[in-house]
């Protein structure tokens, strides 16, 4: 069993999200995204509307969340890109918390994102806010991962039962998986027959058993770093080097720095198995050095003149070095010139269990995890 | 031969052009309507010509009028949005997060309905005609004269937005229809506020055209008129009266186009000097390199084909702070002054000490340094070398700075000055391997709106499962081509000049999302 270690508990058990609050979010889920999990514009614009009806988005601490409540970690599966074009329903996930309660025989407590990097970072605060329940802070992965079984519950043993999957169409199918990998096979294979999307509810457990397991305090993580990004922005202050002091601070990202400044000299991509996998090469400026970072969806591996300086789980996210804006690997272009940012992840997502899980081997990396602050003499 | 005319805000340039040659050029104050200044510079280049009109076999237009219009909320009519795509996308109504002024002016009436296609090509709900039906009525009946539809998917299968179309055009007699599908990419929220934008200038893009008509009546041309798009291709003017949309974002198309042209750079940086910004842009392949982030126009998301421009507040009317203490320092140091980012605008004319005020802009500075010629040099105070120095080395330097944040290799590459602040830009600024200003850069504009060709465009989601790449993109290429050809370009000059692929992340099948860009020459009949 693993422990979450010292997270430092926020001075206050309950936070109302403001609109400048989840704009500062969809920054941070971006880079905790590590190049994936798709952009947040829809569930911005809808998070928009429902501050400005009046609807109201209560952020509670882990810790304030009673044992045997029942908790529902949420997420959109599917293609970013097809998002963009077919639109949510807005019923879907609703749809899913009553499927469960039905099931469960029990009222949903509250909600929180199964993913924090990316889109799925956002959209549980939409269904907390619809619904008039918390949302918890904290998540399933502490960054994006392409498939639902690289999940801390599932490396710690929980399962994925019952899953919930439904679409804006109003179908709703009830998965009861024989193993963790299954759910993410069959889910897969769901999204595909719901014309590329599909809403997930899966892992879903006690109050307890978040607590010993979920990724602590990665929605408040979110906001703080969006918020000292832009607040070094309209000071005209450096927001890089605002974001690495930000992440200082977190007990849990605390390792951070800029690996790379460069521009993109080659960029390869192709599709295999439905994924993005592909390779970018930056070039210095004014320099010899070149740093080639792998992706599959996410960026998994960057290594500097061959020699690995991060690989999966830590996170790597490339930014525009101008604005920094963090640009997710679909949106990378040959030229563009970009910062790629490095960040250590939680002790939990280092064990031999999780790396067995989502550790270079998973994606068919050669080399052994080794601590980006290790490699990097961050420390 | 053939006539390029750019209706700026300010001026409205025209110039004669035979075959690549400038045969007269003129520049005239825009007005409103916008017909007395394009017959006043069309008469300027053919009086100085003495051409016959029935010698000239097209006129080009290019005009910012329809993005300024837009932008100011002005002259636009309320929009009948009829969506086909439900249940999917009503947690995103139509309009979400429009600015409140525009919205207020744009929105009429809204209709969620049923419809719209997967990625696939399956369904995601059956067209519904009455309740179609019953929306029209209502938007007739609300006195609504434009329409627009947008379904799901449309880029790739256009089918339900032209029955929904079919059925407003029966229920509301006369009213102007836009599809989404008629203007564009995939991202249904950005496509269908393209749609309603659109749809709101209708009725001012059928004056507007109406009045190129007149003006071209009134000279006796009886060539075919044409109209600049965003990407610096031509429309027909029947086609800009129905999609005067496209026509957003030409100004700075038309002046890279122009650059392009007057150089012979196929890849370059060109910067065009104006009077507030110095618009830096970049030349690929003799096109303008587009903006890949979706582009905000009035505040309104949008995910048009727009050339990635980046704007430095540098220009011939920016302000440079310094105490005038420090006009005859010895020594500046980079902290004793700051310019811009505020500029003088048209006041340059009134304030500037050149023209007898008493604001010390870059204009001034470069007139004093001998870099320019204008104005009345002897009311400019007496500036030290020191000082002269200090301003232009930093106005270079932001330029040096700008392309630098532009340019796509680590090499040197060509920069090309345009516009009517070239001046400021006097030695070859670092990262440039040749400077060039060519002779009528001040026309740029106008000279880009008359080589533009035509192109055909395409953007799907197919699947290259089972090996099929090589077919597919080969299909998407012939597709193309004949899209440019049935857009009016000569075949024998037709190329493909852009195939991009971006593979749809997370789903099996090997599903990818190809846009594809083809051009050609104006076929002349």
């Amino acid at each position: 069993m693993q422990e979450n270690h010292g997270y430092r508990a926020e001075a206050e058990a309950v936070r109302y999200l403001t609109l400048e609050d989840v704009r500062d979010m969809a920054l941070g889920t971006a880079f905790l995204g590590s190049g994936g999990g798709g952009a947040p514009v829809s569930a911005l614009l809808q998070l928009e509307a429902a501050l400005a009806s009046g609807r109201q988005i209560k952020l509670i601490d882990l810790a304030a969340v009673p044992d045997d409540a029942l908790i529902a970690p949420c997420g959109w599966m599917g293609a970013p890109t097809v998002s963009e074009e077919k639109l949510p329903n807005g019923r879907e996930a609703i749809r899913g918390l009553e499927k469960l309660e039905e099931i469960k025989g029990q009222r949903v407590f509250a909600v929180f994102p199964v993913e924090i990097g990316g889109s799925n970072g956002l959209s549980p605060l939409l269904i907390a806010a619809e619904r008039g329940i918390p949302v918890v802070d904290c998540d399933g992965m502490g960054r994006a991962f392409p498939e639902s079984q690289m999940v801390v519950f599932n490396v710690y043993g929980c399962s994925a039962n019952p899953v919930i999957v439904t679409d804006e169409k109003g179908n709703v199918i009830v998965l009861e998986a024989v193993t963790n990998a299954e759910e993410e096979r069959i889910t897969r294979v769901l999204s595909i027959a719901m014309g590329g999307s599909c809403h997930v509810i899966d892992y879903s457990g006690s109050g307890y058993q978040m607590k010993q397991h979920a990724v602590r305090g990665t929605i408040s993580l979110a906001i703080a770093v969006g918020r000292a990004v832009r607040l070094a922005r309209s000071a005209g202050r450096d927001p890089f080097a605002a974001l690495i002091s930000c992440l200082r601070s977190s007990s849990y990202y605390s390792h951070g720095g800029v690996l790379f400044d460069g521009k993109i000299v080659d960029l390869d991509r192709n599709t295999e198995g439905g994924f993005a996998v592909g390779r970018a090469v930056l070039e210095g400026f004014g320099s010899t050095e070149r740093m080639v970072v792998e992706f599959q969806n996410e960026n998994l591996v960057a290594r500097r003149n061959g020699t690995t300086v991060a690989t999966v789980p830590d996170i790597l996210t490339f930014f525009d070095r101008e604005t920094a804006e963090p640009i997710t690997t679909e949106r990378l272009r040959y030229g563009q010139r970009l910062k790629l940012v490095g960040l250590s992840v939680p002790p939990l997502l280092r064990t031999a269990q999780a790396l067995a899980v989502f550790g270079p081997q998973a994606f068919g990396i050669a080399e052994q995890y080794q601590p980006i602050e290790e490699i990097n003499g961050w420390l | 031969m053939r006539i390029g005319i750019d209706v700026g805000g300010t001026n409205t340039d025209a110039v004669l052009m035979d075959g690549r040659r400038v045969v007269a050029w003129a520049k005239r104050p825009t007005t409103r309507p916008v017909e007395d200044g394009i017959i006043a510079a069309m008469t300027a280049v053919i009086g100085d010509s003495s051409v016959a009109t029935s010698a000239i076999q097209a006129v080009m237009i290019g005009t910012t009028h329809f993005t300024n219009a837009f932008v100011e909320g002005r002259g636009l009519l309320k929009v009948g949005v009829i969506r086909l795509a439900s249940p999917s996308g009503e947690a995103l109504p139509p309009m979400i997060g429009w600015p409140k002024a525009l919205r207020q002016a744009v929105e009429g009436q809204t209709f969620m309905l049923p419809g719209g296609y997967e990625f696939d090509g399956r369904t995601i709900a059956e067209f519904d005609e009455d309740q179609v039906r019953q929306s029209a009525r209502k938007i007739h009946r609300a006195g609504l004269e434009a329409v627009a539809i947008t379904s799901v998917f449309a880029p790739i299968n256009a089918a339900m937005e032209e029955r929904a179309a079919a059925i407003v055009r029966e229920e509301c007699p006369g009213a102007k229809i836009t599809l989404s599908s008629s203007i564009g990419r995939i991202g249904l929220l950005e496509r269908e506020n393209a749609a309603i934008m659109n749809a709101s200038l209708a009725a001012m893009a059928g004056e507007v055209v109406q009045s190129f008509r007149d003006a071209l009546r009134e000279m006796r041309i009886r060539a075919p008129f044409y109209v600049s798009q965003n990407d610096g291709t031509l429309m027909s003017a029947k086609y800009a009266e129905v999609l005067p949309i496209l026509t957003f974002g030409s100004g700075p198309t038309n002046s890279l186009r122009g650059a392009a042209f007057l150089t012979g750079c196929r890849d370059a940086i060109v910067i065009d000097v104006g009077g507030t910004t110095s618009d830096v842009g970049v030349l690929i392949n003799g096109f303008p390199r587009e903006s890949t982030a979706s582009v905000d126009i009035g505040g309104v998301r949008t995910n048009f084909r727009m050339p990635d421009v980046l704007a430095i507040g540098l220009g011939g009317g920016t302000r440079v702070h310094l105490d005038p203490s420090l006009y005859s320092a010895d020594v500046l140091s980079d902290d004793d002054f700051s310019i811009g980012p505020d500029s003088m605008g048209y006041r340059l004319l009134s304030d500037s000490y050149l023209f007898g005020g008493g604001t010390l802009t870059m204009s001034d500075v470069a007139v004093a340094a001998g870099l320019a010629t204008f104005g009345d040099p002897s009311r400019v105070p007496a500036l030290s070398d020191a000082v002269k120095a200090a301003v232009m080395g930093r106005a270079r330097r932001m330029i040096e700075d700008g392309i630098d944040r532009m340019k796509t290799a680590a090499g040197d590459v060509p920069v090309v000055v345009v516009g009517g602040g070239g001046f400021l830009l006097h030695e070859k600024p670092r990262g440039a391997s040749e400077l060039s200003q060519p002779e009528h850069a001040s026309v740029a504009n106008a000279i880009g709106a008359a080589i533009g060709q035509v192109s055909g465009e395409l953007d799907r989601v197919i699947s290259y499962a089972g090996g099929v790449r090589e077919r597919a993109l080969n299909d998407i290429r012939a597709l193309v081509m004949e899209l440019a050809v049935a857009a009016g370009a000569s075949p024998a000059t037709v190329e493909v000049i852009d195939v991009e692929e971006v593979a749809l992340n997370y789903l099996p099948g090997q599903s990818v999302r190809v846009r594809a860009r083809a051009v050609g020459d104006l076929k002349f009949s």
